[in-house]
């Protein structure tokens, strides 16, 4: 259903939220019930969102165990403390590993002690394996962020 | 008076948030132990799931303490960082996987309330509640999140529609929109059950 096909609010359908939140005077209410016993579909549509209103009157969100609250601010400061840390890690490892490759590959290409073919084949199973482990570790990444049975202990 | 017009009048949020405003860390741990609970039962309405409401919920405290400078002490903290929350929560259910998992453990996060039990209820009585439960849940994971959202602030957070549209900033008529068709879709399951 979209939501701005359903912002168009009739008085029919405000007077029944108003009724069910209980936010109509003395008088409104009184006008409400007259109009309820004179019109069946009303009371149908009443009989029908009253129930819902009931279903959900009695529930409520669950709590969490209260010492979830007792950690909650350190978890939030060292969130901000790793987002910094893993922008330092990653630049790191993007400056440091770039130049090593860098460097790998133009000490293997000026080697001329091997043939061209395997100095070739040489960069491109590097190649290949740095994008199979890239792939297994953002796929392991998303397993354990989507995983329902991870907190369940064998 | 509830939570969120409370913050409007209190005198020492508006301090908290023109010192966090300025860096003050420790200003801004108060401003998230004052609010902690209500994002993440905010964050729970909207993904179902209290793993990913903490988790959420505290990003998004993580995300608003990097632009602390962005806050404007003339206003409430809650609705600031709400906007933070719902953007996080709405990307993260449009994620296909996250949506379906949250489908499928539907209800979960809903719990009966213990002040409408009845003292020796038949248990008849109690497995009727707990289907509701579940209907009641897999309909609201259904729901788009608009209606949903709106929902979940006016049932389970208690607030009142002006409430909702000023947290929201839509019209209040929209609010009352919302709810109406989420009310309706909610008593078609209710119903088809």
């Amino acid at each position: 259903m979209n939501d701005e096909r359903t912002d168009a609010m009739d008085e029919r359908s405000e007077l029944l939220m108003r009724a069910l939140d209980g936010e109509l005077d003395a008088v409104e209410r009184a006008a409400f019930e007259t109009r309820l016993a004179d019109d069946p579909d009303l009371r149908e549509e009443w009989r029908r969102l009253s129930r819902a209103r009931e279903a959900t009157m009695g529930m409520k969100l669950r709590h969490p165990p209260e010492q979830v609250w007792d950690g909650y601010w350190t978890s939030v400061y060292s969130r901000t403390e790793r987002g910094l840390g893993w922008i330092l890690v990653s630049l790191g490892v993007i400056v440091v590993g770039g130049w090593a490759v860098w460097t790998w590959i133009g000490g293997l290409l000026a080697d001329t002690s091997l043939p061209l073919v395997v100095r070739l084949g040489m960069i491109a199973m590097f190649t290949g394996v740095v994008i199979l482990a890239i792939s297994v570790v953002r796929h392991r990444i998303n397993v354990l962020r989507t995983d329902p049975y991870k907190d369940i202990q064998r | 008076m509830s939570r969120l017009a409370a913050s409007y009048v209190d005198a020492g949020e508006a301090m908290l948030v023109e010192r966090a405003s300025r860096g003050d860390n420790t200003a801004f741990g108060e401003l998230v132990r004052r609010h902690m609970r209500s994002a993440y039962f905010a964050a729970l309405g909207l993904v179902g799931s209290p793993d990913d409401a903490l988790d959420l919920s505290q990003d998004a405290f993580a995300r608003a303490l990097k632009h602390a400078s962005k806050l404007d002490p003339g206003r409430p903290f809650y609705p600031w960082y709400y906007a933070i929350l719902r953007r996080l929560c709405f990307n993260f259910l449009r994620d296909r996987k996250n949506r379906q998992r949250l489908l499928d453990e539907s209800g979960a996060w809903l719990a009966e309330d213990l002040a409408a039990d009845g003292l020796g209820e038949h248990p008849d009585a109690r497995l009727r509640r707990e289907d509701a439960r579940r209907i009641v849940g897999r309909a609201l994971s259904r729901l788009p999140e608009g209606q949903r959202e709106v929902l979940v602030l006016r049932e389970f957070e208690d607030m009142k529609y002006r409430e909702i549209a000023e947290l929201l900033e839509i019209p209040v008529g929209t609010v009352m929109s919302r709810l109406y068709a989420a009310r309706r879709a909610l008593a078609d399951a209710l119903e088809e059950s």
